[in-house]
């Protein structure tokens, strides 16, 4: 018979939309065109991780809009941040972005996204799946790491290291209602026309239902390349915009290719980039552009 | 050298050729183990750039960089890598009529060349092998397949590669190998990094 107390385990009730294992990934391994990867909202990656108690590096779970349910095995300590959804414990009401008990055998539902779209469910002790290149994150680019949750899949958690903090509710960014994103020209700002910083802060664009955690996609209006051809491959980096074929720009976010042949208009910086995971499709999106060094 | 901001923590350094930006690489590396270049997360290299990004001051560094007196590449001491290659790919008559040699001779050609990394990207552990004579560059495929298998050995453009694991791509596939290039359980990873001399050794036809 299994010690249900060191039985230290969930099992997936509802995988959501999609559900992946994310701690902050794997940096420093581009230069053998591995992806850094990681949560997308590093901030309520790391304030979940906090709040149970655990070390920052620690794996959570990272739900897309729909959110997902868990049973666990064992009594252990949950939270959940940055998407606002309901969250329920054996379908009675629990906290939102406070951490709570869920004794064995209970069922965790964090329900679909009210606000933003990507929540964060820290357990105590973490997400246990074995590391890959030092990182347990699903990188969807090149494959690496778990695979997306699913059905009946069964989640080992590791040893609580600290006891969870005490549970008051932790103020949080609201998803935003237009999304602002700073913007560094460069380096290949040459590559279009010079209207291309106007159109970016005054074209209306939006967020696109395409974007993943590749890339925020953008609807708007198209820019116009000054040149033709593709640059050789070049180094890329995460908030990187890219300027594909069809004029509308990518914002390159944890899962990007480390390398392209695109011109990249400008860099958002990686504090921006926590709102921009969480801008559903449609948001409107503006793009604030500086000129380094001016 | 160029020296382009790329946000507010990297730097994207510019080169004239590829053998430069080959010298600048092996540079930072010898400057990152001797310890004499400010922190870094990673030092990524591609066709005519190297990215630094992570710097907590990238205007310092960008300032000092043309000051560098970087050395001419020189492959390193250590042997190249030996990759044993079944030359019977799909693609190696379109290729060796490219070149307007006979197949044996194409063959001859690649087997024969010395190449080192130039850098990755693409997958995990993906290399671009430079080391072919410029007029040797081959177009893409007009149509990419939507299935190349793992360990087919590719040309692009002036490049050679090897893909680590099935996947769609628009090379010229010319030969297969069984060598694991890219074992993410396994400490090196990647067989080939940027720097690395390779070597394709013709075997025959699985018997």
């Amino acid at each position: 018979m299994t010690d249900r107390t060191t039985d230290r385990a969930c099992t997936v009730v509802r995988p959501g939309a999609l559900t992946t294992v994310q701690d902050l990934g794997r940096p420093g391994l581009a230069h053998l065109g591995v992806p850094r990867s990681g949560a997308l909202d590093t901030p309520a990656h790391l304030l979940a991780n906090r709040l149970v108690g655990n070390p920052p590096d620690a794996a959570t779970l990272e739900t897309t809009l729909t959110g997902c349910a868990l049973r666990a095995h064992a009594p252990l300590t949950a939270v959940i941040t940055g998407a606002h959804c309901p969250v329920t414990l054996d379908g009675r009401p629990a906290p939102w972005g406070a951490p709570f008990t869920v004794p064995a055998g209970a069922v965790l539902d964090a329900g679909p996204a009210l606000r933003g779209v990507r929540a964060y469910v820290a357990l105590s002790g973490g997400i246990a799946r074995p590391p890959v290149l030092g990182s347990r994150s699903t990188d969807l680019l090149s494959g690496l790491g778990p695979a997306p949750l699913a059905p009946g899949d069964v989640l080992p958690l590791g040893a609580p290291t600290a006891p969870p903090a005490p549970a008051d509710a932790v103020p949080q960014p609201a998803p935003p209602a237009e999304l602002v994103l700073p913007l560094h020209l460069g380096p290949r700002d040459d590559w279009l026309t010079p209207d291309a910083p106007h159109t970016l802060a005054t074209g209306h664009y939006r967020v696109s239902a395409d974007s993943n955690r590749v890339g925020l996609r953008t609807q708007g209006p198209a820019l116009t390349r000054a040149r033709d051809g593709e640059l050789p491959s070049e180094p890329m980096v995460t908030g990187a915009v890219q300027v594909p074929p069809d004029g509308l720009p990518v914002v390159f976010l944890a899962d990007h290719p480390t390398t392209g042949g695109y011109p990249v208009v400008g860099v958002v910086p990686e504090r921006a980039l926590a709102a921009a995971a969480q801008a559903t499709p449609g948001t409107p999106l503006r793009f604030v552009p500086t000129h380094p060094g001016r | 050298m160029n020296v382009l901001p790329f946000g507010e923590r990297a730097l994207l350094v510019e080169l004239p050729t590829g053998a430069h930006t080959r010298a600048l690489h092996a540079e930072l590396l010898r400057r990152r183990a001797a310890g004499t270049l400010p922190p870094v997360t990673d030092i990524v290299p591609a066709a005519r750039t190297v990215l630094l990004d992570g710097l907590a001051d990238p205007q310092a560094l960008a300032r000092a960089l043309p000051t560098w007196d970087v050395p001419p590449f020189t492959p390193g001491a250590s042997g190249a890598v030996e990759i044993p290659v079944r030359y019977d790919g799909p693609d190696l008559a379109d290729v060796a009529a490219l070149w307007g040699v006979p197949p044996a001779e194409a063959v001859h050609l690649h087997a024969t060349t010395e190449f080192t990394v130039a850098f990755c990207g693409f997958a995990p552990g993906f290399a671009y092998l430079t080391g072919l004579p410029e007029d040797r560059a081959v177009p893409r495929r007009a149509t990419p397949r939507t299935a190349v298998p793992a360990g087919s050995v590719a040309l692009a453009g002036p490049y050679t590669g090897v893909y680590p694991g099935a996947s769609p791509g628009g090379w010229q596939l010319i030969g297969t190998t069984d060598t694991v290039l890219w074992d993410p359980d396994r400490d090196p990873a990647a067989l080939l990094t940027p720097g690395t001399r390779v070597r394709f050794t013709p075997v025959g036809p699985a018997a």
